[in-house]
């Protein structure tokens, strides 16, 4: 498939099941809500290394916050329950609680339930206080600037996390640039976080490695540096390779994402240096979530 | 088609029980069969019909309406154990209205005596009138009040309202009398007009959501001028009641703590406007 003189490769991204769940966080203004959100967000790239995929969602006016101030929706994605649990309340805690005037309230309906003020309360040393409001428990603990406010659970909800693709261009900067509008489109999509700095990954990994203590390393077949000296996917032209990874809530949200992403990148044609997109999958056998490219841009009407 | 309604037809000497008249206890049962039930009147028993007049159509399942009109202060226990359904009562009603209240609606255009909403767990009771002693109580030999819903009074509330609250809301237009919030464990009660001696007396947790001073009692230990955030969350859930407490905005608040003589956490909030 080719779209405006881009081409889109006949392969897929390879995408895993994972846990997630949104938090809202809310502050005197919009400033001091992303600086909780940034912290909260912060280290939190890949589970490989993190424990958690972590990211702002969206902006949130304070119409569509709980508290009636401003705030921002962060979605937290891991492998597990148990993990996804313990990061929140990890980050919650050394983040959220210490941010003046930050409030955190649930983003997410589901039954299950995870801790997100709940224990935090403790801080309190037996000051705090909880208050049920229309069925919901909040958390009112005592601190230096006033009062940290917590609803006491958010919901968890299945996620898929792994969406990707690569974009292939003529030099290092051509590659950046398509991504950095791409992820501009792509914010806009809900339920979807691009967890890497800034959106963007320049290493992506395969499985595995030469070395016994590594279960990932470069994927050297797009490393455009070893084209002539590994099984490059690159082809002469191809000088620097992007990545794009989605976490969201469902399939839908992903390949929309992607859809809206590649979209963008097409948009600007031949003259921007991107010649072909690509996607990272490990062969199919290891994700069970499985995004065509070509699929998903023909659902978009390429 | 007309609901169900009962019509008070004599001055009662003596208070009567009507736990049974409820839109649970009366679905698919015919007008005869209401009529000939018994209502507990101190030592001996009425039949409904003898002590109301009975219209309507009966009721097919417990989530309809049952109307009572000119009701007076000697029918108790109105709207008793209810979990679904509504009463729209005109006039007075005695004492324990809402009685272990468990969902549903109950609104009582007029006064009640004493005990409305005693051990309340779920649901809406409004008084537009005034109320009696122990509003959201708990029933002797219990050791805890209300346990969740919503009471709405438009008029005054008398002495004790709240004692012993578990959880839930209380709402007073005009004045609360003394031991507002006496022995409460947790929940909030909210009164726009004065309340009397010993606000908060015994309280171990919960809230006195308050707009005109109270006379603080000694144990209560005032903790300044602050600007709480929690109470724009707490005014939402106001926002869906007809009350002026639907009004109130401010959250800035002096704020008492105490009882210091129980080592209680609870509060009492004075909105600043």
């Amino acid at each position: 498939m080719i779209i405006n003189n881009i081409q889109i490769d006949d392969t897929f991204a390879e995408a895993f099941n994972m846990r997630a769940t949104r938090v809202i966080l809310t502050a005197q203004n919009l400033k001091w809500a992303y600086h909780a959100a940034n912290a909260m967000t912060g280290f939190a790239t890949s589970v490989i290394g993190c424990g958690v995929e972590a990211g702002i969602e969206d902006e949130l006016s304070e119409t569509e916050t709980p508290d009636g101030r401003p705030g921002v929706s962060v979605l937290l994605f891991a492998m597990g329950s148990k993990v996804l649990m313990q990061q929140l309340e990890t980050r919650m805690g050394q983040c959220v609680l210490t941010c003046p005037t930050a409030a955190a309230f649930a983003g997410i309906n589901s039954e299950d339930q995870i801790n997100l003020g709940k224990n935090l309360r403790f801080f309190g040393d037996g000051f705090q206080t909880s208050k049920l409001i229309t069925d919901k428990r909040y958390w009112r603990v005592p601190v230096m600037d006033g009062e940290f406010l917590c609803e006491e659970t958010t919901g968890m909800v299945r996620a898929i996390g792994g969406g990707n693709f690569l974009i292939l261009a003529t030099s290092q900067s051509s590659a950046l640039a398509a991504a950095e509008v791409a992820i501009e489109a792509m914010k806009k999509i809900p339920n979807v976080i691009m967890p890497f700095p800034g959106g963007v990954v320049r290493s992506g990994s395969k499985v595995g490695s030469k070395y016994k203590t590594m279960f990932a390393s470069t994927n050297d077949a797009f490393c455009p540096t070893l084209k002539g000296v590994t099984n490059s996917e690159l082809s002469a032209e191809i000088e620097s390779v992007m990545e794009i990874v989605i976490d969201g809530l469902c399939f839908d949200d992903i390949a929309s994402a992607m859809r809206v992403g590649i979209t963008t990148i097409c948009q600007l044609g031949e003259s921007s240096g991107v010649k072909r997109i690509s996607a990272g999958n490990y062969g199919g056998k290891l994700g069970p979530h499985h995004f065509k490219l070509q699929e998903i841009m023909q659902a978009g009407g390429a | 088609m007309s609901t169900l309604t009962f019509r008070l037809k004599k001055d009662l000497a003596h208070s009567i029980n009507c736990a049974a008249l409820t839109p649970e206890n009366l679905a698919g049962k015919s007008i005869p069969d209401i009529a000939s039930l018994m209502l507990s009147n101190g030592r001996s028993e009425l039949r409904v019909d003898a002590v109301f007049e009975i219209s309507g159509q009966p009721i097919t399942h417990g989530l309809q309406t049952i109307h009572f009109k000119d009701s007076s202060c000697k029918l108790d226990y109105l709207g008793a154990h209810i979990t679904s359904g509504s009463l729209d009562i005109t006039g007075d009603v005695g004492a324990y209205l809402g009685f272990n209240l468990n969902g549903g609606t109950i609104h009582c255009h007029g006064n009640s005596s004493a005990f409305a909403a005693c051990n309340m767990v779920k649901g809406l009771l409004m008084i537009d009138g005034n109320t009696g002693e122990f509003l959201g109580g708990g029933s002797a030999g219990q050791r805890k009040g209300m346990r969740g819903g919503t009471v709405l009074v438009k008029g005054n509330a008398g002495d004790r309202a709240g004692d012993q609250m578990r959880r839930g809301l209380i709402l007073i237009e005009g004045n609360a009398g003394d031991y507002c919030g006496s022995r409460m464990i947790a929940g909030t009660i909210g009164v726009m007009g004065n309340v009397g001696m010993y606000a908060g007396f015994n309280m171990k947790h919960g809230t006195l959501l308050l707009l005109k001073k109270p006379a603080v009692h000694a144990t209560m230990q005032d903790c300044g001028m602050h600007t709480l955030p929690f109470l724009s969350l707490l005014y939402q859930s106001f926002s869906k009641l007809d009350s002026q407490f639907s009004r109130l905005h401010s959250q800035r608040v002096q704020r008492w703590v105490g009882d210091a003589a129980c080592n209680g956490n609870g509060e009492i909030l004075l909105i600043s406007a």
